[in-house]
């Protein structure tokens, strides 16, 4: 651990010396709701975050993230539900006596302090002495590697530096949460990738709780330990990057993460098992999914299979009737060489397009646009969900 | 061919826009060599040149009195108006609560009802609180007539401040006070500067409310000139005059420098 850690001088009252209590959740939300006059932003949120977590918040614009985070931060009263953090019911607490650092994302810098007068501010309020705000001020510089800029205005550093000292200016306190909404979002993509890690790197090194807020599925995947899929003010999946991609709970996340072949039929159960049929089309579906999806008889369903579980063969090669194994008739529209990838896209007799994306130097036979193939794929590699649509 | 329809065109304009300008100013500016004139009488053009009615202004004390007195009251108004009117603009801009632009009508209306009838209004109540003839009573006038002007400026300004900052300072661990002292008022400082420079022009020139509000013994100088010119005609009255539009500009001047600062770093 940096010597930034455990180093808390200030004499703020309760926020201050608390014994790290791994147990405890550092924070907890039990049907957490927000409705303004037209709309309800945030309908019934429950969410568990351990101490030292990073848990990023996903989904579409308008699902209720922001919502959530302000509600968590105390800017925005909440109409239902309770918010505690480290054990302490935040619902009468002020905003400044939450020990909560928040990163906006225009920076939200004051803009008439230095780059190190506003690092040393949360420091300032809370009554540190001047040698020890120097110091800190000084480390926390150093861990977004900006020293010798403390002198410089807001405007006088570039977007991603402005970045470091709102995000230094966020943890010099050792906040008990680290809320962040998009913090990337204004930044190129290079810059923002370089940044994720960064952000990543120093979170963890300090054993921050972070919650974190991004519509970029690629990020959340990047940086966090798990990702709650938010959609119309609901967390609709919530689990490590892998639960999501590989066992969504739903088409929509089926949808969010990842690329996704999603065939549409309905869901049949005979002798043998469950099946989904589509046309004259019928799949076989693991009995793990059928039981985790508890569809009735005869409902609108759909399979997602990931475009890399999916396998091109021959038209009469053995795999297609191989047992576990579900095959469809497709013939190839275009093969694309993508480097390290080969990407084909299909179609399938009903006229729907599917996506395979296989590891160039696998071995692996090529295809040419125009070929009738089958297409395979094991039957533990699908998902079933329900089609609210269908 | 588009220049030959435009020259004379936009010649037109300037022409115009050159009368207006005289018109407006020129009654104004008369008074500054009526000022100087050395004869006994106010005539224009003025005959001969003499400093001896600012030398009459500064030593007759109807005219020192009248000086003090409304720079006292000008001064007053603009801290109290500049005070009251930076919370009203916080409290119209920042705040939700219901008949939130009811208030905001309430505050500005200086601006729209005729000024005789805020004076017979404020004469008739400050005559029972015995207020009339007061200081107190000027200052509190004038300050009801200056506030929309700190309100405005101070609005303006805070309408620029990112939301965000204040939740930021909040978030860091400054309650209320502490961020609207270290964060809000710093950003609005010129708003509020300004407002307060134009509080004190308000106050300084006001001579409707002034005449219902002053007395024999208490005059501001505007009161004191209008008393003077309803008697004699004495050219002094063009060298308080023109020293009373000197300091207007002067402070008219400043505010619309002020306000064009970027905040205090
Ligand atoms: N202050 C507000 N007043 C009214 N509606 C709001 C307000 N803030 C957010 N909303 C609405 O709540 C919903 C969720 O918004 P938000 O939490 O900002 O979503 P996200 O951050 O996921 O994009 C949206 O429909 C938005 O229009
Ligand atoms: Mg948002």
């Amino acid at each position: 651990m940096s010597a930034l850690r455990g180093s808390t001088g200030a004499a703020g009252g309760a926020t201050t010396d608390r014994p790290d209590q791994p147990d405890r959740p550092a924070l907890v939300l039990r049907g957490l709701a927000k409705s303004f006059v037209d709309v309800q932003a945030v309908d019934g949120v429950d969410l568990e975050v351990r101490q030292g977590e990073f848990v990023t918040l996903l989904g579409p614009s308008g699902s209720g993230k922001t919502t959530t985070l302000r509600m968590i931060a105390g800017f925005t009263r909440q109409s239902a539900g309770t918010i505690e953090i480290d054990g302490v019911d935040m619902t009468h607490v002020p905003p400044h006596r939450r020990d909560v650092g928040m990163i906006f994302q225009n920076y939200a810098l004051f803009p008439h302090l230095t780059a190190a007068q506003n690092i040393a501010f949360p420091l300032e309020m809370r009554r540190a002495t001047r040698s020890e705000i120097k110091r800190r001020v000084a480390e926390a510089l150093a861990l977004v590697k900006l020293e010798g800029l403390g002198s410089r205005y807001p405007r006088q550093l570039s977007g991603g530096q402005q970045q470091r000292i709102a995000f230094a200016r966020a943890v010099v306190f050792h906040p008990r949460l680290l809320l962040m909404d998009e913090p990337l979002g204004a930044l190129d993509k290079k810059l923002r990738e370089a940044l994720q890690l960064e952000v990543m790197h120093i979170s963890r090194q300090l054993g921050a709780t972070v919650i974190y807020v991004t519509h970029d599925q690629e990020e959340a995947l990047v940086m966090s330990d798990r990702i709650a899929i938010f959609s119309r003010g609901r967390i609709e999946q919530l689990g490590r990057g892998e639960d999501l991609y590989d066992r969504p709970v739903s088409l929509f996340v089926a949808d969010f993460i990842g690329e996704s072949n999603i065939l549409r039929g309905r869901f049949e159960r005979d002798g043998e098992g469950g099946w989904l049929a589509r046309g004259n089309l019928r799949w076989r579906v693991a009995a793990a999914q059928e039981d985790r999806a508890a569809l009735s008889d005869g409902s609108a369903a759909a399979i997602v299979v990931r475009p890399e579980r999916l396998r091109i063969v021959g038209l009469n090669d053995p795999a297609v009737a191989a047992p576990g194994v579900n095959a469809v008739e497709a013939s190839v529209r275009d093969a694309l060489y993508l480097g390290s990838i080969r990407k084909y896209e299909l179609m399938l007799p009903d006229g729907q397009a599917a996506t395979v994306r296989r590891q160039v130097g696998g071995g692996e036979r090529e295809w040419q646009s125009g070929d009738r193939v089958g297409l395979i794929w094991a039957v533990n590699d699908a998902v079933l969900v329900a089609d609210p649509n269908g | 061919m588009t220049d030959s329809w435009r020259q004379p065109h936009r010649l037109l304009l300037v022409a115009l826009g050159a009368l207006t300008v005289f018109f407006l100013l020129a009654p104004t500016l008369v008074v500054v060599p009526m000022s100087f004139t050395a004869s006994n009488s106010l005539t224009f053009p003025p005959e001969g040149f003499s400093t001896r009615w600012y030398e009459k202004m500064v030593t007759d004390p109807q005219w020192s009195t009248g000086f003090v007195n409304s720079a006292k009251v000008a001064f007053l108004t603009a801290v109290l108006a500049t005070a009251l009117g930076t919370l009203a603009a916080l409290g119209t801009v920042r705040g939700r609560f219901p008949g939130r632009n009811g208030l905001q009508l309430l505050i500005l209306s200086p601006l729209i009802v005729p000024v005789i009838i805020i004076a017979i209004g404020m004469f008739s109540v400050f005559v029972r609180w015995k207020l009339a003839g007061s200081i107190a009573g000027l200052v509190l006038a004038h300050t009801a007539l200056a506030m929309p002007f700190v309100v405005v400026n101070v609005a303006t300004s805070l309408r620029t401040v990112d939301r965000n900052l204040e939740l930021a300072a909040q978030s860091l661990g400054a309650g209320p006070v502490r961020t609207f002292r270290r964060i809000t008022l710093p950003l609005i400082l010129p708003g509020v500067m300004a407002g307060g420079l134009f509080a004190f022009i308000t106050s300084w020139d006001e001579v409707v409310v002034s005449i219902f509000l002053t007395s024999a013994r208490f005059r501001t100088l505007p009161v004191e000139m209008w008393e003077q010119v309803r008697q004699v005609v004495d050219p002094t009255v063009a060298a308080v005059a023109t020293t009373l539009l000197a300091v207007t500009t002067t402070i008219l001047l400043l505010a619309l420098v002020v306000r064009r600062q970027a905040p205090a770093r």
